[in-house]
């Protein structure tokens, strides 16, 4: 794989010098309608080894639309999505509902498809911080605590790119510093690229190398810090900054729902 | 024991090895009604091999494929109808179609309640052939199958992220279910078919710990109910393919009220 990336990260960090080959996966001016609904439009992404990005978006931006093109579970109308050969993938889908009628551990369930020692499981189970769930039923094990034994899962492929959507689900805010810290500790330990679906800037900022602002198009994209700034950004997200810095004055084009989603007023979207 | 009594005791057990470990996946996929549609398709699948003087399992198990993907296909591309409803739909229409397909067929006089209900005690040697050839080789494709299956089933992204080829994996499963379907026919008839398959499943779930053993103890419950259900027919005169049914009920209901050592939810 020798194509320049086409956005290519002024983020990059010492770590991805140490890996020469250009990024772990490329994907580039993705476009998707569906029902006459534009739900991508020319986007393109790329993640390097050791590199952190994260995809944040409203709600219906095509976040996890776009992750799905990515791995392969959608077809795009048009682009391309390039993966560096013989890479492993660790994928950690936003939900996991298993019926309450399937008797499967925790421990089961993060060797479903390959064979691992008892050994192997309770490492990457300790990895992720949570080795006392290794006999639990899988449908006992609380939102916070599933987030980390799906982690726990997608490192025992070892992985050299992590996929998360939305890994902070289910979680309460310390929680979710917590687990992004997780991610940042995963990165830096074994070195592997990660994308991932957020909503929340300011949550994954300390963590992140590259935002991509998602509204069915690229608004912006950088360094956390640019983005946060950035006036597309601001237009996307004012009430959540000026909620956290009571500073910002702007035009409601979109308004909150019970979650404190944001929810886009139809029509109301013509920047960018 | 008379001979027409062994034939259906090894009648009966064959279709419950191999339907207990399918309908574990049936009941983990929340695949009951799905199956059941299958099921009932299977009567057009009879008045077609009557029809066409061909073998009437294997027309059985090419309608119910049919029907099989035709629901796969409408269920992902149309949004106008609930799954339920569409299910129900063709349940119905199938059903319905067999019947007055039989009914023009006016040369051929076709036992109608053996082919709902089930006929075991006229189980045939020929017949136990079909069942343990069909059951036996269902058992191997569901063994070959199973992993990629549970995996499907606990979550079908993950699945295919990780290399899980999704389709073949859910045709096959298909192609399972219809030849269960096949064979069970001439034991609980079409109508009670999915019973055999979901009610052995749902009686081992409080004594199973992993997917296998669930598997394990519902072809066992699934051969206890044909015992229990053969035996009662004998002994109070009762239609023996329901009788089968009402014994996998009652497993059911005695595993639910079993209290669990240990820990267990």
């Amino acid at each position: 794989m020798t194509t320049q990336p086409t956005s290519e990260p002024a983020t990059a960090r010492a770590t991805v010098s140490a890996h020469p080959a250009g990024p772990l996966l490329q994907a580039g001016n993705i476009s998707l309608s569906l029902n006459g609904h534009v739900i991508l439009r020319e986007v393109s992404v790329s993640v390097a080894p050791g590199q952190i990005v994260t995809l944040i978006g409203p709600n219906g931006a095509g976040k996890t639309t776009l992750v799905r093109i990515i791995l392969g579970l959608l077809r795009p109308d048009s682009g391309r999505v390039r993966w560096r050969p013989g890479i492993r993938i660790g994928y950690m889908p936003q939900r996991l509902k298993v019926e309450e009628t399937l008797p499967l551990t925790v421990q089961r369930f993060i060797t479903l498809g390959m064979r691992a020692s008892r050994r192997e499981v309770t490492a990457v189970l300790e990895e992720t911080g949570a080795p006392q769930l290794f006999d639990h039923p899988l449908q006992a094990v609380s939102g916070g605590e599933l987030q980390r034994v799906m982690l726990a899962r997608a490192l025992l492929r070892q992985p050299d790119v992590l996929v998360l959507d939305e890994p902070v689900q289910a979680v309460d805010v310390n929680g979710q510093y917590e687990m992004y810290e997780l991610i940042g500790r995963i990165r830096r330990e074994r070195g592997c690229g990660v994308l991932m679906v957020s909503h929340d800037l300011f949550l994954v900022m300390a963590t992140t190398d590259q935002v991509i602002c998602l509204n069915g198009h690229v608004c912006c994209a950088g360094r956390p810090e640019t983005v946060s700034l950035d006036p597309a950004y601001l237009e996307l997200f004012g009430d959540e900054v000026s909620r956290r810095l009571a500073v910002y004055h702007h035009h409601h084009n979109h308004r909150h729902d019970l979650h404190g989603d944001v929810v886009s007023e139809p029509g109301n979207h013509h920047h960018g | 024991m008379d001979d027409f009594l062994l034939r259906a005791l090894l009648g009966g057990l064959g279709v419950a090895l191999a339907a207990g470990p399918l309908g574990c996946l049936i009941v983990w996929r929340r695949m009951a009604y799905f199956g059941d549609t299958l099921a009932h398709s299977g009567l057009l699948g009879i008045a077609l091999g009557v029809l066409w003087g061909l073998n009437q399992g294997m027309t059985v198990i090419a309608v119910c494929l049919v029907l099989a993907v035709l629901l796969v296909f409408l269920e992902q591309h149309q949004r106008r109808l609930a799954t339920d409803t569409l299910l129900g739909i063709m349940a119905h229409t199938s059903l319905s179609l067999g019947l007055v397909a039989l009914a023009l067929l006016e040369t051929v006089r076709v036992d109608l309640v053996a082919y709902l209900f089930g006929d075991i005690l006229a189980v045939s040697t020929g017949d136990l052939y079909w069942i343990w050839g069909g059951g036996v080789l269902a058992l191997a494709v569901l063994t070959l199958l199973w992993r990629p299956l549970l995996a499907m089933t606990v979550n079908e992204d993950l699945a295919r992220v990780e290399g899980v080829p999704v389709f073949a994996v859910r045709l096959g499963f298909m192609m399972l279910i219809a030849v269960v379907i096949a064979v069970a026919m001439k034991v609980v008839g079409i109508l009670l078919i999915t019973s055999l398959m979901i009610m052995p499943a749902a009686a081992a779930r409080r004594f199973a710990r992993t997917p296998e053993m669930m598997a394990g103890l519902a072809a066992v419950f699934g051969c206890a109910a044909v015992a229990l259900g053969i035996w009662a027919s004998l002994r109070w005169d009762t239609p023996t393919g329901p009788s089968i049914v009402v014994a996998a009920a009652g497993l059911v209901i005695v595993g639910f009220m079993v209290p669990l050592a240990g820990k267990g939810r």
